[in-house]
């Protein structure tokens, strides 16, 4: 088991001929992922890596059967790429593409809950401005290296790239490995936040256990803590980036910024300390975090 | 990306909101040109500088002859500004904007952002106008009004009838507020605003609303769209460090440290701030080089820390992804060779091809110190920059 994605999940490429869609195409494909093609406006018809190139979203569901998506749009038309492939019916969307105008992430986003509401299956958005969603040995949609994971019993859900492989490559290193690691992204509006993958990792019997890695701005680890508390009997270790950052600057990431004093680093360790998750202090910490959250248990 | 107060209300304008007249003169003799112009037997000079606190430290005045409005803008222009919202370094002003005055009975406020919580367009009001709102919300949140605006329909007139009658506006303040919202909200959708700030809007002694300051923040990432407020951009108001850094396009906030960072990802450049000054050390910078990181980016990441006249050590930390590790090292030397780096340079690199990049670098015969671990690069680096 795993959560979101596994070995079976088909997947598609919007912007599956331009220069990121087919490297991370080629890379997920060498990785094991059901690769089943993928989406150029145009471009119909042809054959790409392999695999059928398709006009519209519409298309490649209907042809291939694809459940996923992985987005390597241009910021100015990935949130019109999100809500095509709302629209065709895929369930897990996957926006890879950094920059795109937070107004129309409200428009998405508006979209996207009004469709979860009227159907039982609606669209999961994960990202955007992310590293994508990892199965560890089984499907990597993204644009993490797919050579630092190993299958095992560590669920983890970051706000940043860099930092998830940092707790991959030590998980790996401790020999606890990942089951699926899901990087939620950057931006302060996006589709899937830190309690949704709680809640399935939670649910998931190959994880053992999570690490939650959170940066300042906003208050979703305030939230997150508030959950672990109250609904989860698996133990959690983190992360939270920004110790140092100064108020009123945004730190590299859209949504890492400390807004009127709300939003800091402290104030989310305090959180997650008191819901008795295991903090590590510094990044090289984080294997070691989570091995001394699954011994105390 | 900020803009100026004249600015902001050049687009009010644009949005048809009637403001105070007002003209932006870069000179004193403009500035007296602009008073005659604007005619009446006083004005407001005004500093321009993308800070607010202005008015305590005497960067707007109202003033009543023309020999006052000369004093006034030579006083102001060519000067730096300090405000508490940009102390210790300030900004400088090169440019003051001489408005009409209007008789004030009440000051409001009033703002448009970004919502993360609600994912919304929200609007904040408050009566409680010409106060800073975080120290309003935090003293009395009762004050702080709320309205969420659905991003398919905008604010409706509702909102402005609850907000209006909240504020306790009557008459033709009334229809004034329930007319200024809609196209404030117009205005900040077609600008890609994240901010709209009006403090404060005033309610005049003939019971009319205007907004008498007005900020405003253009989202960076819609620039591409904006091209019109793209131009607008006032690289004398930030940092020069972190001017050059837009224009090379790299993620750069300068701190008051002494150790250099290079970092690729926006999480990992943070994390590296913390694990020096955990080790006993202070940053002089966040510097993101971005996940795809190249050799160019790194000596284009070197230049930049070292306009930094503190440094004294600068630690490279690259967890080699897609990117290999042996490609870095290649640019990080290439880099200290071509800028011609004094400070002693820290190197830790983890994930693809690593173990070929650290000999890479010990090969090299530079004075490039690999560390084999994060936290020993962090010691390292603070043991070097004392």
């Amino acid at each position: 088991m795993s959560i979101l994605v596994n070995k079976h999940t088909q997947v598609i490429c919007q912007g599956f001929t331009g220069k990121q869609g087919t490297f991370h195409s080629e890379q997920a494909i060498a990785y094991g992922t059901q690769m089943v093609g993928g989406v150029t406006p145009g471009k119909g018809g042809q054959t790409h890596l392999g695999l059928p190139v398709f006009n519209t979203v519409r298309d490649a569901v209907r042809q291939t059967g694809a459940q996923a998506t992985m987005i390597y749009v241009p910021a100015a038309f990935a949130a019109d790429s999100i809500l095509e492939a709302a629209d065709a019916g895929i369930e897990v969307i996957v926006c890879i593409t950094e920059g795109i105008p937070v107004l129309d992430m409200l428009n998405v986003k508006a979209v996207l809950n009004i469709q979860a509401a009227l159907r039982a299956n609606g669209a999961k958005l994960i990202g955007p401005n992310c590293p994508g969603i990892i199965t560890s040995g089984e499907c990597k949609i993204g644009i993490m290296p797919g050579v630092i994971h190993q299958q095992g019993k560590i669920g983890i859900v970051s706000r940043s790239g860099t930092l998830t492989y940092e707790a991959v490559h030590q998980t790996t290193q401790l020999g606890l490995g990942q089951s699926t690691c899901v990087g939620i992204g950057g931006d302060p509006i996006k589709g899937l936040d830190f309690i949704d993958c709680l809640r399935m990792f939670e649910a998931d019997p190959q994880t053992e256990a999570v690490i939650l890695v959170g940066e300042i701005g906003g208050s979703r680890e305030e939230e997150a803590a508030e959950y672990i508390r109250s609904n989860m009997k698996k133990p959690v270790a983190a992360y939270i980036a920004g110790r140092t950052a100064p108020k009123g600057k945004r730190m590299g990431h859209a949504g890492a910024i400390i807004a009127g004093g709300a939003g800091t680093a402290d104030a989310k360790i305090r959180a997650l300390e008191a819901a008795g998750v295991v903090i590590a202090h510094s990044p090289a910490g984080l294997g070691e975090a989570v091995q001394a959250a699954l011994a105390a248990r | 990306m900020n803009l100026h107060e004249y600015q902001a209300k050049q687009l009010l304008r644009a949005g048809n909101i009637t403001t105070p007249r007002g003209i932006a003169a870069a000179s004193v003799d403009a500035a007296v040109a602009a008073a005659t112009e604007l005619g009446g037997a006083a004005w407001v000079v005004k500093a321009q500088i993308h800070a607010g606190g202005r008015g305590k430290v005497g960067g707007v005045k109202v003033v009543k002859s023309l020999d006052d409005v000369r004093a006034m803008a030579t006083k102001l222009l060519g000067t730096l500004l300090v405000t508490n919202q940009n102390a210790p370094d300030g900004q400088p002003v090169n440019l003051v904007l001489v408005e009409e005055t209007l008789p004030i009975a009440r000051e409001l406020y009033l703002s448009l952002l970004v919502d993360r919580e609600t994912e919304r367009v929200a609007i904040v009001a408050s009566a409680a106008g010409g106060m800073d709102i975080e120290e309003v919300a935090h003293a009395t949140p009762e004050k702080v009004l709320t309205e969420i605006c659905d991003p398919l329909l905008g604010v409706q007139d509702f909102q402005c009838r609850a907000l209006a009658f909240a504020l306790e506006l009557t008459g033709e303040a009334y229809k004034d507020f329930c007319r200024l919202l809609p196209a404030l909200y117009r205005v900040f959708i077609a600008n890609d605003l994240s901010l709209l700030e009006i403090n404060p809007l005033i309610v005049t002694t003939d019971n009319r609303v205007l907004p008498l300051d007005c900020k405003m923040s253009v989202e960076d990432n819609a620039l591409y769209r904006r091209r019109a407020l793209a131009e607008l951009r006032d690289d004398s108001q930030i940092d020069a460090k972190e001017a050059a850094a837009n224009a090379a396009n790299v993620n750069y906030v300068a701190l008051t440290g002494n150790i250099g960072c290079m970092v690729n990802g926006a999480g990992l450049a943070m994390a590296t701030m913390d694990l020096i000054q955990l080790e006993g050390g202070t940053p002089a910078n966040f510097l993101d080089v971005g996940g795809g990181a190249t050799p160019e980016t790194v000596a284009q990441g070197f230049k930049i820390i070292l306009l930094d006249p503190n440094v004294r050590a600068v630690l490279i930390n690259i967890f080699g992804g897609i990117v290999r590790c042996d490609v870095i090292a290649e640019g990080i030397i290439q880099a200290v060779k071509e800028v011609g780096v004094k400070a002693p340079v820290i190197v830790r690199l983890e994930g693809t091809n690593a173990i070929q990049g650290r000999a890479l670098l010990a090969e090299s015969g530079l004075a490039i110190l690999a560390a084999a671990t994060l936290t020993q690069a962090a010691r390292l680096a603070v043991e070097k920059a004392q």
